[in-house]
């Protein structure tokens, strides 16, 4: 029940931003569409904990603040070794273990090493991350678990 | 008020700018895929949030716009790396090999 409240929420902010009509009609219409999408995702039985994961909406703002000053830091490394000395780099491929339990952190986790500029993610395992660096030192950086563990502060 | 609203914006703007050029220069001086990807992802992560936020300061007072440009740049960063990360891994199947510094 409180994973179908969220969805309406959710969609109906996300009509409203949109729209910027706010006549009788429209609105009626913009409620009906989205009832008819929650009937529809409510059948298809895909409104659960992993869709719409209300714990970790309410904490991934500041994770994105946290992320955002990554991304500039590694932005800032990257296109220094562009511009100044594109023969510096060394690339590595490595496996890099994690402690995310579900697939959602799993997935949060890949995805904000790929979003940092130097390290993409080739592939992802049950316990354990292949990346693939264009500097060794950004890897020993991610073997210390400081994104790991920012991650695994979503879910607690 | 409006003069520093401008500054911010055409600030943002034309160090968005100049972080697409980086990457776009990246993907020709770095050697092979994996690291061309790397210089790729300059332009996706803050090349493209930088001119949005830039362009989300070009419109005081409109909110509307100001939350579209915000669903923009959210959507970017959650289907950039996954894009990146499909393509990475198509390309490591494929049999690419990344390039090693030669020691």
């Amino acid at each position: 029940m409180r994973h179908i409240l969220f969805l309406t929420a959710g969609l109906a902010f996300l009509w409203l931003a949109n729209s910027g009509h706010y006549s009788g009609l429209i609105l009626s219409l913009g409620a009906l569409s989205i009832a008819f999408v929650v009937f529809v995702t409510i059948k298809m039985k895909v409104v659960d904990a992993e869709s719409q994961p209300v714990r970790i909406s309410y904490r991934i703002p500041l994770y994105w603040l946290w992320l955002s000053k990554q991304i500039i830091l590694s932005n800032i490394s990257v296109v220094k070794k562009i511009w100044f000395s594109p023969s510096s780099i060394d690339p590595a491929v490595a496996r890099i273990k994690t402690s995310q339990t579900s697939d959602l952190g799993r997935v949060i986790y890949a995805n904000s090493i790929t979003l940092t500029p130097g390290t993409v993610t080739l592939d992802v395992t049950e316990d354990e991350v292949e990346v693939h660096v264009l500097c060794r030192e950004s890897l020993s950086l991610l073997q210390n678990g400081v994104m790991d563990q920012q991650v695994k502060r979503l879910e607690s | 008020m409006n003069f520093m609203l401008d500054a911010i914006s055409w600030f943002l703007l034309a160090s968005g700018c100049f972080l697409c050029i980086t990457g776009g220069l990246g993907l020709f001086r770095f050697p092979d895929f994996f690291t061309r990807m790397h210089a790729a992802s300059i332009t996706d992560s803050l090349g493209s949030g930088l001119i949005i936020v830039g362009l989300a300061f070009q419109t005081p007072g409109d909110w509307l716009v100001v939350a579209k440009l915000g669903f923009i740049l959210v959507f970017i960063f959650f289907t950039s790396p996954t894009a990146s990360h499909a393509l990475a891994k198509a390309a490591l199947h494929a049999g690419q090999k990344p390039w090693q510094k030669q020691t």
